[in-house]
């Protein structure tokens, strides 16, 4: 008797106690969910297997990265479909870290009408659930775009319909290498360059406008090799031919719709996340950084965001991871992504629903804690380092 | 899987119980009433008047039944179903007719442990285009972008077709029908495709339907048709023989305004006076009618050429397949004697 209470009168053990006695609950929940849907798909006669990955999936897709025709597999459908979430969730986070940063700061300027505006961006959007932002961009380029027979063109090379943004293709041909051996060259030197004038800068406090010296390097050294090699890169320039333009680089509406509100709706977050990151920063810093006379972009880009970043970082990777689940929403305008595909009309056709669901949820999940290592890794080379 | 699992319990006692319990007929005239499982919504087939009252071929059909059972059309309670839910409905008991453009496939007949007695609409996919695209023909469509409804065996037919006529395409797949109806509308697609019927149907809901077309290609078989519960052959029989006795209403020129006439006189063929009572039809108390059943269908509802006429004309849609044999069609019928 003392012996028990002895053990529950301790903290530590008490502690174990309950913590055992939890774990064991929620192992029997898990194992009795298990064995119910065992024994369900038992009465029914259905197993579970995943072998209709690898029969033909018999559908097409509009949009691949890879090859895909209809005698590919469900696998391959699904492979598809998870690239096309990937460059949907690729071209978002870039839009929305540009558009976010960019707004949090404005937000914060001395100029009024600057700030209001972005005020409002901030408050309208993220007020506004993202599945009507989908909605709505996709109405206006459906809507307000025209017919690819009177698309409206620019310069007779790039086309804009209610089918898409239409661009041209550069192909390459025999002597590109030249261009790619001095583009290499141009990169490297831009980081010898650029190490250079920090030690130069360290010693003698001379500073050089590296950023600029570089951006034109590498810009004019391959630009020089096209002229020198007698510009081996021709442009595949989209035409009409029936129904649709063909040839050159084609962005679907859905693809730009969901680009557009994703990006547009995050940014709104990201905004609200950099003006707290900048806000966070002790005015005393922004100060001193004035006082010894530094312009105010120096003291923004020197002194506060590489503060303000370690704010920044922990909460803008949940807005990124944010980001890339929201676009399973591409179902809704027909954008045919992982979930459209294998969660989809795989399910479908295959009536393995608890086989492609256990598939999605585990690449959703494998995506996520992906982008969050790598968010975290650069967190940690950005974070206060203790000294 | 919910929804089969369902399915499997229900019919499972459905079945025990009717072979216990009194037959789907006694269950309906004890009622008073029939359930019938109808459309949501779909012009021509299931769709509310301006009074509010069902009205459709499909929902005709659910009145025959009554009218063959009960002696009165209009005694039919209608329950609405989506395609995913209406065979766990049917399976649960919610009626006892199941009228709702359902296309018989072997894994429903079979699988899904259902009884589809017969076809009342040849069906099959075909597309949909605006005149001005000035398209004649399918095979026309190279380079299409194609509206597809997700969710069926739609994307597959289109699949196959484009792929044996070596034409390319690009599929815009929409989950619901009303969503790729606005995009077909805003010209995000040159061509919407699903049932023939639906897209007769759905043309006929546009502003100006005239500047729409039909392709005369149709890339998939849709027999469409009632279906009951496995387990009771008298209900079975009773819902098949009343098709086929509309179908025979055409056949033998038996419409709802002659139909009192030709019950009251001797006629010459003498088929005729075996449907409409005037001679015995051997068998028919098995079925449990009474020997008037044929004459309070055609009577009420009308044979198969008037209820097609009166619903599915106003959409434009052609007899083609679902005219008789004799006119060319694929209707025929078992001879009644």
């Amino acid at each position: 008797m003392t012996f028990f209470s002895n053990i529950w009168r301790n903290e530590k053990s008490r502690e174990l106690i309950v913590q055992i006695i939890v774990l064991f609950f929620l192992g029997w929940f898990i194992s009795w969910l298990v064995m119910n849907v065992n024994a369900n798909f038992e009465a029914l006669g259905k197993d579970i297997s995943f072998e209709f990955l690898f029969i033909p999936a018999g559908y097409d897709i509009n949009q691949y990265l890879i090859d895909y025709n209809n005698r590919d597999s469900h696998l391959r459908a699904g492979i598809v479909g998870l690239l096309n979430t990937g460059l949907v969730a690729f071209f978002g986070i870039i839009l929305a870290t540009v558009l976010g940063i960019a707004l949090g700061i404005i937000r914060l300027s001395k100029n009024w009408l600057a700030s209001k505006i972005a005020y409002w961006y901030v408050e309208f959007t993220r007020n506004v659930p993202i599945l009507l932002h989908i909605l709505l961009w996709h109405g206006i380029i459906i809507n307000t775009l025209p017919h690819p027979r009177k698309a409206i063109s620019l310069g007779e090379v790039t086309f804009l319909s209610n089918r898409g943004f239409y661009i041209p293709k550069p192909l390459t041909e025999t002597g590109i290498e030249l261009v790619y051996l001095f583009f290499v060259i141009a990169i490297i030197f831009s980081i010898l360059f650029a190490k250079y004038c920090k030690r130069k800068q360290d010693l003698t406090g001379i500073q050089y406008p590296v950023f600029w010296i570089n951006v034109s390097v590498i810009c004019f050294l391959p630009l020089i090799a096209f002229f020198i090699s007698g510009m081996p890169v021709s442009l595949e320039i989209p035409a009409l031919k029936g129904f649709n333009f063909r040839g050159g680089m084609h962005m679907s509406p859905e693809l730009a719709a969901l680009t557009f509100a994703l990006g547009i709706y995050t940014a709104a977050f990201i905004a609200e996340i950099v003006r707290a990151g900048i806000l966070a920063i002790d005015k005393g810093q922004r100060e001193a950084a004035e006082s010894i006379g530094l312009k105010p972009s120096k003291v923004m880009n020197l002194v506060i965001l590489p503060q303000a970043r370690r704010v920044i970082i922990p909460p803008l990777t949940s807005q990124y991871l944010n980001l890339t689940k929201n676009s399973s929403l591409a179902i809704a305008i027909g954008y045919m992504d992982l979930v459209a595909t294998l969660g989809g009309i795989s399910l479908n056709q295959t009536g393995r629903e608890m086989e492609t669901m256990l598939i999605v949820m585990l690449i959703y999940l494998s995506v996520s804690l992906s982008i969050s290592a790598l968010m975290n890794w650069y967190n940690s080379k950005v974070k206060l380092v203790g000294r | 899987m919910k929804t089969k699992m369902l399915l499997a319990g229900v019919t499972a006692g459905v079945m025990f119980a009717g072979s216990v319990l009194a037959s789907t007929l006694d269950d309906v005239r004890a009622r008073g009433k029939l359930n019938c499982i109808i459309n949501t919504g779909l012009a021509g087939f299931a769709a509310p008047d301006d009074k509010g009252n069902w009205t459709g071929f499909d929902v005709d059909f659910c009145r025959a039944v009554a009218a063959a059972t009960l002696g009165d059309a209009d005694k039919v309670n209608y329950t609405t179903a989506t395609g995913k839910t209406r065979f766990t409905k049917l399976a649960a008991g919610e009626g006892e007719l199941l009228s709702r453009n359902t296309t018989w496939t072997f894994s429903r007949d079979v699988d899904l442990s259902q009884t589809f007695i017969g076809v009342n609409y040849y069906d099959g996919q075909g597309f949909m285009v605006p005149k001005a695209l000035g398209v004649k023909s399918a095979k026309g469509l190279d380079g299409a972008s194609v509206c597809i409804q997700t969710g069926t065996t739609t994307e597959l037919n289109l699949a196959e077709f484009f792929a044996g006529n070596n034409i390319k395409y690009n599929p815009v797949p929409i989950e619901t029908n009303a969503e790729a109806q606005e995009l077909y509308k805003a010209g995000r697609c040159d061509v919407y495709t699903t049932d023939a019927s639906g897209l007769y149907a759905t043309m006929m809901s546009f502003d100006n339907p005239s500047d729409h077309m039909v392709l005369p290609e149709i890339v998939s078989k849709e027999p469409l048709g009632p279906v009951v519960r496995h387990g009771d052959d008298q209900w079975a029989d009773i819902v098949a023989w009343v098709l086929r006795a509309m179908m025979a209403g055409e056949e033998k020129g038996i419409t709802s305004k002659n139909v009192k006439e030709l019950a009251a006189k001797d006629n010459k063929d003498k088929e005729i006076n075996r449907l409409l009572g005037k001679d015995p039809l051997q068998g028919l108390s098995k079925l449990g009618l009474s020997a008037d059943w044929a004459v309070n269908v055609i009577s009420q509802v009308g044979n198969y050429q008037e209820s097609f006429e009166k619903h599915l004309f106003p959409l434009t849609i052609k007899r083609g397949m679902n005219a008789l044999y004799r006119d060319g069609g694929l209707h025929y019928i078992p001879p009644i004697k």
